[in-house]
């Protein structure tokens, strides 16, 4: 599977490779076989897949993922809210348990599937792709992945998103992005959410937030807004309205090849 | 915690990988886990013994390797270590670095006992051409 496509060689483990050659023999008469695959290789080969599907259908795909709480759906009501003319938006909901968030999609009029991944504290690439196959994507500018709200797992687990979109609520802390690196260093936005709360809590700082940010290298955009009170949402839905545009020039330049509706999944999906 | 589902994803390739070496036991596996990875060393080496109960690396033993956190400077056309909150130049103290190894995630090797050797108990012999023996993994 991965041993041929390379997509496990990165630059600090290339020169590994040349080292050993495939097969070196270990002095106890036992072989050795170097590897180097990916270690959520499986992971990565269906969220390319994912990918697909989405290519198909001309959706842009985004992953919110916050601590629980942060206002992820929140957020996306107010998004559906005010984008619901201009843009046809559909939604995944992971959560452990409840059908409570995508019920809460549903009454703001937009598609939503929910994924109760039980113990699970994130969702993988084979969960999303068992939402894809309940949710036509026919039509939809952008579909939402609100992933497990916990700010470790999720950062791990490609889904074949085209953005990551972290929330950090002012109620959290401006220091999170320090201790959570996975997930802040490689998320394409940050949104600080609550910002009404800002007036009460004197020991959040947006810049301070803004520079943790920084010190993990990663230049993203940050917003501030509050999708109860509306404040800063603008920057928000600019941002998406920019990015749905974006992606639709890119695919159409691409011309993508539709995928087969009855094609083969061989992938078997271990789960705690 | 996702180290369990990790450890079985890991199971599924060290199984498939023994099976097209025709290894009847898997002897050591060797991961390379950087700091940036999102998955913690301790908590996979204990999820390990749940994940390969029962399979062809039961006995293994699981042997991690840390990977040093290391950034390149574009600025500076330079390496330099960094720390998992703190990833700029160490020259320049610039942001516009990118990680070169620490984020990895890495199956490494696997050591492996043949058919062959485990029926002659364990020989030197090389035993590449065990084409039509009967699998056991
Ligand atoms: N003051 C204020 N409260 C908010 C805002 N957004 C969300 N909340 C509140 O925060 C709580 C959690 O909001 P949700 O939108 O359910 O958060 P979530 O991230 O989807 O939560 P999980 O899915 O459980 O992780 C609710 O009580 C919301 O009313 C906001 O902008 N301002
Ligand atoms: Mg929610
Ligand atoms: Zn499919
Ligand atoms: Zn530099």
């Amino acid at each position: 599977m991965c041993d041929t496509c390379g997509c496990n060689v990165t630059d600090g483990n290339r020169h590994l490779l040349q080292e050993g050659g495939e097969l070196a023999r270990t002095r106890g008469g036992r072989d050795a076989v170097e590897v180097l695959e990916g270690l959520l290789s499986a992971n990565d080969h269906q969220a390319a897949h994912n990918r697909d599907h989405f290519a198909a259908h001309g959706v842009l795909a985004i992953n919110l993922m916050s601590s629980p709480g942060s206002g992820k759906t929140s957020l996306l009501e107010a998004t559906i809210e005010a984008l619901g003319d201009e843009l046809k938006i559909g939604v995944i909901e992971g959560d452990l348990e409840t059908e409570n968030d995508a019920k809460r999609i549903r009454d703001k009029g937009a598609p939503a599937v929910q994924i109760a991944t039980g113990s699970a504290c994130h969702l993988d690439a084979h969960m999303v792709h068992h939402a894809l196959h309940e949710l036509s994507l026919d039509g939809l500018d952008i579909l939402f992945v609100e992933n497990v709200g916990n700010l470790v797992c999720p950062a791990s687990f490609d889904l074949g998103q085209h953005f990551n979109v972290a929330l950090l609520s002012v109620t959290e802390g401006d220091d999170k992005p320090a201790k959570y690196p996975v997930m802040f260093r490689s998320t394409d936005l940050v949104l600080l959410t609550k910002s009404d709360l800002l007036a009460v809590l004197d020991d959040f700082e947006p810049a301070k937030a803004e520079q943790a940010v920084r010190n993990l290298a990663n230049p993203a955009p940050i917003f501030t807004l509050s999708a109860r009170k509306g404040e800063g949402m603008a920057a928000w839905l600019d941002w998406l309205r920019d990015e749905v545009a974006r992606h639709k020039t890119a695919l159409a330049a691409e011309q993508t090849t539709p995928i087969d509706p009855n094609h083969v999944h061989d992938q078997r999906h271990h789960h705690p | 915690m996702h180290e369990l589902s990790i450890c079985y994803g890991l199971m599924d390739q060290v199984e498939r990988i023994a099976a097209e070496q025709r290894a009847v036991k898997v002897v050591e596996i060797v991961l390379r886990i950087g700091p940036l990875s999102g998955v913690e060393p301790q908590l996979l080496a204990h999820a390990f013994p749940v994940a390969a109960a029962g399979g062809i690396a039961e006995d293994a033993e699981l042997v991690i390797e840390d990977m040093p956190l290391r950034v390149y400077c574009e600025a500076c056309d330079a390496e330099s270590e960094a720390a998992p909150n703190r990833l700029l130049c160490g020259h320049c103290g610039g942001f516009y670095t990118r990680v070169v190894s620490g984020d990895e995630m890495l199956l490494a090797r696997l050591e492996l006992e043949r058919e062959e050797e485990a029926a002659i108990g364990g020989s030197n012999n090389t035993t590449e051409d065990t084409e039509n023996t009967e699998k056991t993994a």
